[in-house]
Formats: structure tokens, C-alpha cells, sequence
């Protein structure tokens, strides 16, 4: 049946900012959706709030809304732009649960427009525990045993009866929020509690455990005429009890029967007819016993998922892009298989090759955290590894990862030990299962204790038996046979060099000797039955290369391999944006990445894909064969930087600045040098490798000082240090974590205001994409503050400055391409705090605020384009071009995993800690800040009562705002300190007890709800447990909680312009236009 | 294959795979770059070989290879069948947990593979709403349903066409692929059914002239060389494809429902549907990779047959309903002379 023609405008909703268990593989189905059904002619509105997105490219879609995700601003744009139908199943749990709000209030009746993709009826189904239950079995399909409770009290009664362990899940959570495993009445007592605190509704499902089984997910597709197929099968390494984003998987299925296999295929079948999602893509999960084959369906997901967006990359069938095809009307039948050309989309693909997914957690960040991993997602992103056999894929996964240094277990492992790694699930349980095997416990018995399939740890076993094998020759008498086959096992040179003690460049120069090199297999859908289009290439060690390379001039772009906190979407962002400008340009577009999730890996953003570890030898693999013009090492942040001088070592010609110009700005002390040759004021600084030069270092700076470790992004364990006690701890303890690299001695600047810039260079020219003013001030990482785009309280002679330090800075490092500067501006001083020569992570929030794609101009200069032949919307500002920003303001505010992470104190700092960003864009910095935090997930109150505490040195400064909050017309209240402070200046406030004054006291004022805005700056360098206490009942009442005095007077600008103005809404489009914004329709309109 | 798993991890193992096919005394080729010999036979089409493992010089080995004869003009339906007549009375294996994934099935399976567990079929019957777009679902189980005398024609028949059948409650007999059609007629079947088979259809004439007599007389239904076999004794021709159609993953539409299957294939031959008399035949499925025929029926009288494995395993099981199918062409005809 050909396309609806009912329908012609579509608005798409996104799924906001990269948060834990909602990443960007919401932005890769998105964007396929976006351009799938362009490419029908439809036309489409787009909203997210999330900028670093490439769905949110004004190019994208003619109507883009940069907007926050809550009702009443996608009604406004509804109501702005009358689409005919909405799809809700790209956008994640977020673009769902908006879509079911939307319909239930009756906006989407009152505007006629119809829900498409799936209908409200089928979301409720899938969406809600006991309907999906019981739709299973009415088809005679077994679930686990269980209840839903909306109460503690019979909670317990009812778990008593279901047996301990048992399972408890919050009704509709991301990720798993609020879920966990009881394994007596005490505990469950505790985690029910938090369950239905989680729970939007309250709500929550106790049930029966199945601990240990087998987990399976099947992704499948039907169309209208209710044609079903499967994409793919991924069966989990880590057995049920882990949440699947937490897991390691694999596709296809690797330990089930052809018999077991097709009877759970009839059943997902029978569950997406029974659910009633009529067209597009759903994950089913199911758990088998290992011993008796008791299959039971555990949940299903109506909508494109995490898993869906694996299932896509590892097969190639792009489940996004057809499901928005289905829900216009196509059918399976009719819509054509891009990489073979010649078949239908109606069909399975088959594979020949082994894909392993391995999540990518970072507990350090979140210190005193729990590291155990369970039914609440806590990984922050994923890498995927392609081989042809288990072995090989488990390899290569396990290297994609980049971790600092390679793994190693302490020296000494106790038989206790080893069993309590082995038992309990933790980010490093994979390296557990080699050393136990390696140390000689029998893979029965680790089997036994792991609960995984004895299949896999066979597999681990096999990996193992190669390695002892190599151990036993060196590499001057290894065999080439073995030499093979431990290439053939998935050995990276690395791993061999560690063997044969050696480096891994002899390995390489051994490897040529010996001629083993790998060769490109490509992902085709069809395990090669028919020929395929589509260049989407892996690495092995094989016979046959099918890379098939032309003469066109190329160019690699390294991207940025897992996301982690502090490298994410943006540097996706800016890779796509490489690849698009100089496709456009006419080279041949080559993307190394590992990344699952992203739109760089994606089979058409760019002409040749490889789908492989970014580490030195599997990049120069890529180039040597692919032999191109440069490859360009900018856009990925760190994770190419790192290769950016061996690869030049290695012959590769690199694109743009040049690979010593990156290491001057990184190397400190010679940085520091160049900067007092250009007579440019930086924080007094030094390096000390040992504690005792690190404290007199630190005397000699003054305290406080900022202490951290070289060569990081993300600001990893970055501390303020007040003391010279602090400093020492410090330093020993990076001596002890075996880093050889000097620790960083900065003089940390009180009270300044941080700012951001970042900058175009060609080698001659320079401009100036942006000037961002930071709302948090300098000390709380760049990537966890607030900032505004045009800065708004910089004067003029200081944004002079700016402009003159950044332009003679990038061409003192012959910049080519992106630079980004962080500058301290401290008594009208301007500090330079940091240079990074390559794109930063504002790049893309830049670009949207100002239109100007700033990573595909930097591509371009790499290349060799020069600024001036580039048509660029630029004014002269004290003598340096600028891009302009116009009449409005964009607000960039950052997003946090607090509460995946209990127990956590929230305090801002230098380490940061967010996972992703949001932008509010109005008229007024105020406005525009109020829908930043919106969009972020904080609600600013328009009225209602202000709890105020603050530390010794804010209490001078705090009458302002509190009298600001007053003509608000907020209720005050204060702990004693402060209401003390606030009294002496006049302002009228009432005093509450702190935790330990005595009851009711402040936290169980927030629990009653009695509080609608915390402003609580932390007292110096402790953390009280009072501060923290409130701290985190503002986070599970979410409760606005703002830990900075200058976010707080942002705050109350923010909540005049909501008492002012209410919603408005404006396409992106229009604002780089030029069009005037309009003020928001008044709140009653 | 490229790996071959030493290891056998599944509840119901009794041995491993090296151990089975020891005992079959079937080869198994290992540690080999398969997908370059797939994309070999994709590009040269289907070749003969030898397995060696003895170092015979290669030379030699492709000399007895091209000795080989080619699988076009070759019959070897007759070699494989059995030599007696026998009867099946095993059904599908069960399952711990097929029970009620069985049950869930709506487009393929029609009826529980056990009769005697009706309450599972009643599950499907009151979820039938969604299974309703096949005609098929919400029939009732019936403890003492009626059943059908089977005759099939052994040309290198499945077993697991066998079990599905005796599922449906067929008493099956199976006869020698050169029994007459006299011979089966004698029998007084409701119906008969023509198996798959190896090597090329147009030889085993002795089948063809079989179904020519048969037809019109008893219904009939065919499956893969079954299929072409009739094909041929409704006057169309078969002609070889240049690597033919093998695995799990094909899709098929039915032209009548318009509905979209997945199947399990293995066959080299195909029946050309412009060489049917279109008079008498109706085409009812088509392969949507490479738009080859996969199924017909006749317009008049009771004979249908698809060119792929409705009863795969494995395989999925989206084509069950065509054994169902079977049934109700051998209710209708009952009766008839």
C-alpha cells in the first residue's frame, strides 16, 4: 500500500538531553526518521531540546524547535504549526511519555493531530507492567509471577508470598530508574520504599526473580498488513539480574537451538499483534532456564530502542528509517534494502560475523557510589565490536573500550577474592573471568559462579588457551601459525607485545614479516548472498578482503569511540559535520568509529564506514588501506588526539593543526611558557610528580589551588584543594594508580567568571564562532556550568581582551580548524585557564545559536580552504571577525545522572560529571534561562516558598537576591546563619531547623512539600551531611536545588520572565533568520 | 563453517556435534574463510566438488571434480527414496517451554502440535483477533477430530514434513517415489503428498506420469520438488538457477493474502511460471528477492504446492497454515468421486 496521503506535515519529538539509559542512539533514530520521511515529501517539524544533536540541524528539517520537552511548549509548537500527525517512537521513553501526555490532556484532539507509529492504546500495553502481563497471557505466554503495588504495606505482604530474591521495578522510569533486587524482607522494605518515590505514578511491580537465567531481546518489525519480521537476536553474556544497558551482549544469539529460537520468534510475533503495534520496530526481552527451557516474556519496548539502534548497526537493516517509512503506510514489502539494492526490506538479515556490545560505566566520577552493577542502568555508553567469530569480536571489544591503562588484577588474589569478583557483577567482572581462568579454576566452576552460559565461558577459556600458548615462545621463535592464530583469536599487537614483553611496534614489524594482515569484511545483510552497496566494513584476520577501494581522494575522520562524561554527542556532532561538508566538497568521506549509538556510524552518513576500535594498530589498518589524503583527528575529542603523534610517526599525514601544535597547548609547562612570551596572564601553575614538590608547589602558588592529572577530558579527577593536606593525598594517590605523568598545579581563582570561546583559524585568518559566559563560576567544571551565548555581564574592554588574546593565541599555534579557549576573568583580569586547539564540546550549541555550522567550516579549513573564500555572516569587533549572535540569548545548561547514583553528594566542582545538555533560547536571559532548566528537568517555581542557606562568604552578598525573590513574591525561609545574615539587611525570612536542630527540620519540609526552591552554596571544602541531606531530597522530590549564588540570581531572572511572559516557542529557522522573537503568550492564554 | 563449537550447552544435549556427525559419518569443513567461498559460488554459480583430506594434488582433484556429473539431468529422487512402504506416526517434538509460544502463534500455526492439551488452543482462539487476517485462527481443537489418510510420496522426504503432518492429525503412510499412482489409489487416501527431494525434476518422469494420474482423483499437495514435479505434470518446464535458494531468511509473498513470509529454502531448480498454462494454474507465492516462483495451485481441481519448507526446521514457522490448508482442500473434496 503506497504512502498516507491523509497526512503531510509530521512533527517528530526527540528525547532531550544524553542522560544514563537515554543516550544518543535516540539521535541516530531520529535523524533516519527525519530523513526517511523527507525523502517521502513530507514535511517536518522537529523538536528537542537537546542542541549537540545532528537531528537538531537547521538543515535537517525545515522546522526545528530547539525547545524543552514538556506539554505546554509542544503545544505551543502544535499550535504554531499544525501538524497532521505526530510520530512518538523515535524519541525514547521521553518522546513517548510526552506523546501519551499530549494525547491524554486532549491536545493532540484539539488540533487534529493524529498519533502515528503507534497508538495510545498499544503504549499503555507495552508501557504498563500488569496490561502487559496480562496481554501475555491471553496468548498463553508465560511471564514471571508477580504484583503491582502501590503501597509499601502490601508490598511486603505480597513479596513474603512471591519469595525472596525478588524483583522490584517502578512503573514508567527510564533506564530502570528506582529498580532493584531484594534478597530479604529488610532490604525490600528500603527498596520499595525508593521504587514507588520513582515512580511517576507511584506505582510499582514486585516479581518473582529470575536471577541467573538466560536473557535474550528480539528486535522485529511489522507492518500494516501485519507483515513480521526479526532483525535480530542478541542474547546477553551477563545473565538475567543485570539491566540489559548494563550488560555485555551479543548478536546473533549464540547458545540457543534452532527449536528454542523459532518458538521464541512465533512468540514475539504473537506479543507485538497481542500489544496492537501495528507498524514499526519493538524489543522484546525474554529469560530462559538453563535447565528446563522455561521461556517467560520479561518486558517489550514499543518504539525504536537502545537495543534497536544495536540491532541496526549490527546487521545493517536501519530499523528507525523503516519504522517511520511503516508508519506512513509503507509496507515491509514495499521498501527496498539500501545495501543490496535489489531485495526488500521484508526479510531477516542473516549474519556471519559475531557482534559483542560492551557498556562503557564510569564510577570514579561518582565517588562513593555503588559499583555493583543490577536492574538500574548506571553504564553512560556503549562500544560495539565486529568480528568473525565470538573470540574475535570479544577482543576487539574489550579494547575499543580505551581504558587509561590496561587492566590489571592486584597483586595478590585470594581464592576469596577471585570467588567474590566472580559473584558479584562489576564493571571489571569481564577481566575476572580471564584471570580465573588463566589462574586455573575450571570453567564449570566459574560458570557456577557467574551463572553465565557454559558456552561463553568456554569461549573465554579458548582466548585464554591461545594466550598461554603464545606465553610459552617469544616472539623471535613464535610459529607463524601460532602467530595467526592468535590474530585469528582477536590478540590486538598490544596484548602480544604484553606477552612476548616487547613493544607493540615489533609486534607490527613482525607481523609484516610474517605477512598477517587483517582484511575488511563487509556488513551486508546478507551474509553475501547478494552484492552489496554500502562499504560497512570490519576488520579480521581472513583470506578474502572485500574493502574494495577506489582512487577518490579521501579523507578518515577518527571519531570518538564510547560516550563517556565529557566526550559525547558533541564530538559525534562535529565528526558527522566533517564528513558532510567535505562529501559536499567531493571527497570521499572514510568514518573509523566503534560507537553504536551514534549517527557517525551510521552506514550513509559518510561514503565508507569502518566499524572498528580506535586504537593505533586498528586505525592504521584502516589507513593503510584506505591510503588517503589526511585524516582528520580534531573532531573526536581525546580518544584521536591520543593516536594524533603515532599515527604521524606512522607516516600518516594528519589534516589541520598539527599534531605538535596540540601537544604544545596540552603540555602545561610549555604551554605556560608560550604564554608568558606573549605577555598573556595565566593562573600561577606548575607540574610535581612526587607529594612533597606537589605541597611546596602549592605553598608557593597559594592556596586554594586546583590540583589534576595531565592529558584528561572531562576534567577527570580534578580536584580544588584548600589545604596543603588535600594536595598531598592527591598527588600520592595518582603516584599509586601507576600514572607516570605529572600532576597539575593550578592557582585556583575565587569568584571569577569563566568563559568560553571558541574560534575558527586558518593558519592565518581568524574568527571568532562564539563567546560564552559561564552562569557557575570559575571552579565548577566548564561541561557542568551553565553558560550564555552572547555573555551578558562582560564589559566591553574586557571582551576586547578576549578577542585579542584568542586571535594572537591561534595563530601563535598555527591553528587549523577549531580552537577553543577557556578564559578566568577575575578584577577585570583576563586569565587564560586552557587552550585545545581542536572542536570543543560547545561546538555544536554554538552552531545552533548562531547558524553557523562551525565544525563543517573547520573540515573544510583543514582541507584547505582558507576563510575567506567561505561565505560566512561576519562583524569586526575590536579588529577580530565574529560571527554575530542576534537579538536573543541561548542558554546552555548541563544535565545530571544524580539519581542513578544514591548516596552521591551533587555538589558542582571541577570533576565533571554531567551526561548532557540542553538549550533554552528567548528574548530575554532570563526567559531563556528559565527554559534551559525546564528543558533540563527543573521546573523554576513561579511562586511559592525559597529555602536559603548559604555559606560564610555568600551571607554578604545574599540581600540582593533574597530581596529580589521577596518582590517576586516568594515566601523566605532560611537556616539560623543566614536568616540572621538576610534579617540584618532587611529582608523578611523565617528560620527552619538544620537536620540536627531538631524537628520538623528543613529535609522534612522538602519531603512535605512545603519547599518550592533550595538555594544552599556549600560551606568551602566539607561537604556537611545537612548540606547533602538536603541535597538529595531536593533530587528525589525534584525540587529545583541551585548551588551557586550567580546560577541563583540567573534563577530569579528566569522566574520574572515566567511571570511575565509564560510560553513561547520559536523555530530555529526563524531565529537565524533574523525573525523578531515574540514573547511568550501570556500563562492564561 | 568458520568455528566449529566443540562445546554443547543446551538442557536437552545429549552429545556434540562432532560426536553426531562422527557418528553419521558426515564431514564438516572448518577454520575456512566461508564468506569468500559464498561470494565465490555467488559470482561462478553452483559448482561440484570433491572433499579431500588425503593431500591428493589439487590438479587431480578439480580433474575428478569436473568428472563429476552436473546436478541438471540428473535424477536422484529414486536413489534416496526408501525401498518399502512404511507408516509415520511420530509427531513434533515438544518442548518444555514451546507450549505456550506454540499456542502464541496466529499467522503460522493453527492448531496446538498436541491435541491433547486443547486449553492451549483455546488461548489462541480468544486471542484471535489479531490472527484473524489469515483466515486460519479460532478454529476449535477437537479431541476426536476427524482424520485424514495421508499417502506421501518418499523423493528424499523430511522427517519433520512427517511429524507436522501426523501434527494435523494425518495417519500417514510413506511410499517408494516410483509406486504407481494405481497402487496409491488402492490405498484410498484423502490425500497425497509429493516430498522434496534432491537433484533435477524433469528426469523423474516416472513421478511426473504419477501426477498427471493422480490429478483431479485426490488432492494432493507439494513441497519443493514436489512442487516442480508438479509443475512439470501441469506442462510447464524447470530450469536451474545459477546458486539456487538456501537458508532460513527468503521472503515469500502470497499473492492471495498479499501477506509476506519468511522461509526456509533449499533448492537449486525452479519452476518457470510462464511455462504454465495459466488456463489451469494460478501462481499463489512469488520469492520477493529475485521474483522466482514459489508456489501454485490449479484452478479446477485439488492440487497445490510451494517451491519452499512450510514445515521448517529449522526454520521459522510463518508457512504452518499451508498443512491446514491441505486439510481443508482434502474436507472439501471429500465425498467427491
Amino acid at each position: 500500500m503506497p504512502k498516507r496521503t491523509d497526512i503531510h506535515k509530521i512533527l517528530i519529538i526527540g528525547s532531550g538531553p544524553i542522560v544514563i539509559g537515554q543516550a544518543c542512539e535516540f539521535d541516530y533514530s531520529g535523524t533516519q526518521a527525519c530523513k526517511a520521511l523527507r525523502a517521502e515529501g513530507y514535511e517536518v517539524v522537529l523538536v528537542n531540546s537537546n542542541p549537540a544533536t545532528i537531528m537538531t540541524d537547521p538543515d535537517l528539517a525545515p522546522r526545528t524547535y530547539i525547545e524543552p520537552l514538556r506539554a505546554e511548549y509542544v503545544e505551543q509548537i502544535i499550535k504554531q504549526e499544525r501538524p497532521d500527525a505526530v510520530l512518538p517512537t523515535v524519541g525514547g521513553q521521553t518522546g513517548l511519555n510526552l506523546a501519551v501526555e499530549l494525547a491524554e490532556a486532549g491536545i493532540l484532539e484539539k488540533y487534529g493531530v493524529k498519533l502515528i507509529g503507534a497508538s495510545l492504546q498499544s503504549i499503555k500495553i507495552a508501557e504498563d507492567r500488569l496490561l502487559f502481563k496480562d496481554a501475555c497471557r491471553r496468548i498463553g505466554l508465560d511471564v514471571p509471577n508477580s504484583a503491582v503495588v502501590n503501597n509499601a504495606k502490601d508490598a511486603i505482604l505480597l513479596a513474603d508470598e512471591l519469595g525472596y530474591p525478588i524483583v522490584i521495578r517502578p512503573s514508567f522510569t527510564l533506564g530502570g530508574t528506582g529498580g532493584s533486587i531484594a534478597y530479604n524482607r529488610e532490604e525490600f522494605t528500603d527498596a520499595i520504599a525508593r521504587a514507588l518515590d520513582a515512580s511517576p505514578v507511584h506505582e510499582a511491580l514486585i516479581e518473582e526473580s529470575v536471577l541467573g537465567w538466560k536473557e535474550f531481546e528480539l528486535e522485529v518489525m511489522r507492518d500494516h498488513r501485519d507483515n513480521f519480521v526479526v532483525i535480530c537476536s542478541i542474547e546477553n553474556f551477563d545473565p538475567m539480574g543485570i539491566h540489559t544497558g548494563d550488560s555485555i551482549t551479543v548478536a546473533p544469539a549464540q547458545t540457543l537451538t534452532d527449536k528454542e529460537y523459532q518458538i521464541m520468534r512465533d512468540a514475539a510475533a504473537a506479543v507485538i499483534r497481542e500489544v496492537g503495534v501495528e507498524t514499526g520496530g519493538s524489543n522484546i526481552q525474554f529469560a530462559v532456564h538453563p535447565e528446563t527451557g522455561r521461556m517467560i516474556v520479561i518486558e517489550m519496548n514499543p518504539r525504536v530502542s537502545r537495543s534497536s539502534a544495536l540491532a541496526s548497526k549490527a546487521t545493517g537493516f536501519p530499523i528507525a528509517k523503516i519504522a517511520a517509512k511503516l508508519a506512513v503506510g509503507f509496507t515491509l514489502d514495499e521498501i527496498p534494502n539500501d545495501i543490496t539494492q535489489k531485495t526488500p526490506s521484508c526479510f531477516e538479515p542473516s549474519i556471519d560475523y559475531v557482534v559483542a556490545k560492551i557498556p562503557k560505566w564510569q564510577f570514579e566520577k561518582f565517588p562513593g557510589s555503588d559499583s555493583t552493577l543490577g536492574t538500574q542502568m548506571k553504564s553512560v555508553g556503549e562500544v560495539m565490536a565486529i568480528g568473525r567469530t565470538f573470540k574475535e569480536a570479544m577482543q576487539k571489544g574489550i579494547r575499543a573500550l580505551e581504558p587509561h591503562t590496561p587492566w590489571r588484577p592486584p597483586a595478590e588474589v585470594t581464592p576469596a577474592l577471585l570467588r567474590e569478583k566472580l559473584t558479584t557483577p562489576r564493571p571489571d567482572r569481564i577481566h575476572w573471568l580471564f584471570v580465573a581462568l588463566e589462574s586455573g579454576l575450571s570453567p564449570a566452576e566459574v560458570c557456577s559462579l557467574t551463572k553465565m552460559d557454559p558456552w561463553f565461558i568456554q569461549q573465554i577459556e579458548e582466548i585464554v588457551a591461545v594466550g598461554k600458548r603464545a606465553a610459552g615462545v617469544t616472539l623471535e621463535t613464535a610459529p607463524r601459525e601460532l602467530f595467526w592464530e592468535a590474530k585469528r583469536t582477536g590478540f590486538s599487537d598490544e596484548q602480544l607485545a604484553r606477552i612476548w614483553q616487547t613493544t607493540p611496534a615489533a609486534i607490527r614489524n613482525a607481523r609484516a614479516k610474517h605477512k598477517i594482515a587483517p582484511v575488511f569484511k563487509r556488513v551486508d545483510t546478507c551474509a553475501a548472498e547478494f552484492e552489496s552497496y554500502t562499504p560497512y566494513l570490519y576488520s579480521t584476520y581472513e583470506e578474502e578482503d572485500e574493502a574494495d577501494v577506489d582512487a577518490r581522494p579521501k579523507i578518515v575522520i577518527l571519531g570518538s569511540g564510547p560516550n563517556r562524561i565529557g566526550q559525547g554527542i558533541e564530538f559525534d556532532y562535529c565528526c558527522c559535520h566533517a564528513s558532510f561538508a567535505l562529501k559536499e566538497d567531493g571527497y570521499e568521506t572514510v568514518m573509523v568509529n566503534c560507537n553504536p549509538e551514534t549517527v557517525s556510524t551510521d552506514y550513509d552518513t559518510s561514503d565508507r564506514l569502518y566499524f572498528e576500535p580506535l586504537t593505533l594498530e586498528d586505525v592504521l589498518a584502516v589507513v593503510e588501506r584506505e591510503k588517503p589524503r589526511g585524516v582528520i583527528v580534531q573532531f573526536g575529542g581525546q580518544t584521536p588526539l591520543n593516536l594524533a603523534i603515532e599515527l604521524k610517526r606512522n607516516g600518516v599525514p594528519i589534516l589541520g593543526t598539527t599534531p605538535e601544535s596540540i601537544d604544545l597547548a596540552e603540555d602545561r609547562r610549555r604551554f605556560g611558557r608560550l604564554l608568558v612570551e606573549m605577555g598573556i596572564p595565566q593562573p600561577r601553575n606548575g607540574t610535581a610528580l612526587v607529594p612533597e614538590e606537589a605541597v611546596r608547589l602549592a605553598g608557593e602558588i597559594g592556596l586554594p589551588v586546583l590540583v589534576r592529572p595531565s592529558y584528561v577530558l572531562g576534567g577527570r579527577a580534578m580536584v580544588i584543594a584548600y589545604d596543603a593536606e588535600t594536595v598531598r593525598n592527591y598527588v600520592a594517590q595518582a603516584a599509586l594508580m601507576g600514572s607516570a605523568r605529572p600532576v597539575l598545579i593550578d592557582q585556583f581563582l575565587e569568584d571569577a567568571t569563566e568563559v568560553d570561546v571558541d574560534a575558527l583559524c586558518d593558519g592565518e585568518t581568524v574568527v571568532i564562532g562564539g563567546i560564552m559566559e559561564h552562569i557557575e563560576e570559575a571552579g565548577i567544571h566548564s561541561g557542568d556550568s551553565s553558560c550564555v551565548l552572547p555573555a551578558v555581564s562582560l564589559k566591553p574592554e574586557v571582551l576586547k581582551v578576549i578577542r585579542e588574546y584568542t586571535q594572537r593565541l591561534a595563530k601563535a599555534l598555527n591553528v587549523v580548524g577549531l580552537m577553543n579557549v577557556q578564559y578566568a576573568i577575575q578584577h577585570d583580569t583576563v586569565y587564560v585557564l586552557e587552550v585545545n586547539p581542536r572542536a570543543s564540546r560547545t561546538v555544536p550549541y554554538v552552531s545552533k545559536a548562531t547558524g553557523v555550522p562551525l565544525a563543517k567550516v573547520a573540515a573544510r579549513l583543514m582541507a584547505g580552504k582558507k576563510l575567506s573564500e567561505m561565505d560566512l555572516p561576519l562583524a569586526q569587533a575590536n579588529g577580530v571577525a565574529e560571527i554575530p549572535i542576534r537579538e536573543y540569548f541561548a542558554v546552555k545548561s548541563p544535565v545530571f545522572p544524580f539519581n542513578k547514583f544514591r548516596g552521591v553528594d551533587t555538589i558542582l566542582g571541577p570533576e565533571m560529571r554531567s551526561t548532557g545538555e540542553v538549550m533554552g533560547v528567548a528574548a530575554s536571559f532570563g526567559e531563556a534561562f528559565a527554559k534551559a532548566q525546564l528543558a533540563a528537568g527543573i521546573r523554576l517555581p513561579r511562586s511559592g516558598t525559597a529555602f536559603i542557606s548559604v555559606n560564610e562568604r555568600d551571607k554578604r552578598t545574599i540581600a540582593p537576591l533574597a530581596k529580589e525573590l521577596e518582590s517576586l513574591g516568594f515566601t523566605l525561609i532560611a537556616t539560623r546563619g543566614t536568616a540572621a545574615a538576610l534579617r540584618a539587611a532587611g529582608v523578611a525570612v523565617e528560620p527552619v531547623f538544620k537536620v540536627n536542630e531538631g524537628r520538623p527540620n528543613i529535609v522534612d519540609l522538602v519531603k512535605t512539600g512545603k519547599v518550592d526552591l533550595i538555594i544552599n552554596t556549600p560551606l568551602g571544602r566539607e561537604s556537611f551531611f545537612d548540606e547533602k541531606a538536603i541535597r538529595s531530597a531536593a533530587i528525589r522530590y525534584n525540587i529545583p536545588c541551585i548551588t551557586t549564588l550567580s546560577a541563583a540570581h540567573a534563577a530569579a531572572q528566569g522566574i520574572r520572565a515566567l511571570q511575565r511572559h509564560g510560553v513561547s516557542v520559536t523555530a530555529l529557522q526563524d531565529l537565524h533568520a533574523g525573525k523578531p522573537i515574540t514573547s511568550g503568550a501570556s500563562a492564561s492564554d | 563453517m568458520r568455528e566449529f563449537s566443540q562445546l554443547a550447552s543446551n538442557y536437552r544435549s545429549t552429545e556434540t556435534a562432532q560426536n553426531y556427525l562422527e557418528r553419521h559419518g558426515i564431514p564438516v569443513i572448518w577454520d575456512l574463510d566461508t564468506r569468500a567461498l559464498v561470494r565465490h559460488l555467488r559470482t561462478v554459480g553452483a559448482l561440484r566438488g570433491v572433499v579431500c583430506t588425503d593431500g591428493t594434488p589439487a590438479a587431480k582433484l578439480i580433474k575428478e571434480a569436473r568428472a563429476l556429473p552436473t546436478m541438471a539431468g540428473l535424477e536422484l529422487a529414486s536413489r534416496v527414496s526408501c525401498d518399502q512402504s512404511y507408516e509415520w506416526a511420530r509427531g513434533s517434538v515438544e518442548l518444555a517451554a514451546a507450549a505456550g509460544a506454540a499456542a502464541g502463534t496466529s499467522g503460522g500455526l493453527t492448531r496446538a502440535y498436541r491435541a491433547d492439551q486443547p486449553s492451549l488452543f483455546t488461548a489462541v482462539s480468544a486471542g484471535a483477533t489479531h490472527s484473524a487476517s489469515s483466515g486460519q485462527a479460532g478454529r476449535s481443537p477437537d479431541a476426536d477430530a476427524r482424520r485424514f489418510s495421508v499417502v506421501a510420496y518418499d523423493f528424499g522426504i523430511k522427517q519433520n514434513i512427517l511429524r507436522v503432518l501426523v501434527d494435523h492429525h494425518c495417519d500417514v503412510r510413506v511410499v517408494p517415489a516410483k509406486t504407481s499412482a494405481e497402487d496409491v489409489l488402492a490405498l484410498k487416501p484423502d490425500g497425497v503428498f509429493l516430498s522434496n527431494g534432491p537433484g533435477d525434476p524433469e528426469p523423474a518422469t516416472f513421478a511426473i506420469e504419477s501426477i498427471r494420474k493422480l490429478l483431479g482423483r485426490v488432492p494432493m499437495f507439494g513441497i519443493c520438488l514436489g512442487h516442480q514435479l508438479c509443475g512439470l505434470a501441469l506442462g510447464g518446464r524447470t530450469y536451474k538457477l545459477k546458486f539456487g535458494h538456501h537458508g532460513s531468511n527468503h521472503p515469500v509473498k502470497n499473492l492471495l493474502t498479499e501477506k509476506v513470509e519468511i522461509t526456509a529454502q533449499n533448492h537449486g531448480f525452479v519452476v518457470d511460471p510462464e511455462s504454465l498454462p495459466s488456463s489451469d494454474v494460478e501462481i499463489t507465492h512469488v520469492n520477493l528477492n529475485d521474483h522466482t516462483n514459489e508456489g501454485m495451485r490449479h484452478r479446477t481441481l485439488p492440487l497445490f504446492s510451494v517451491q519452499y519448507h512450510p514445515e521448517a526446521s529449522p526454520g521459522p514457522h510463518d508457512s504452518r497454515y499451508l498443512f491446514q490448508e491441505f486439510l481443508d482442500l482434502m474436507m472439501t473434496q471429500e465425498g467427491r468421486p
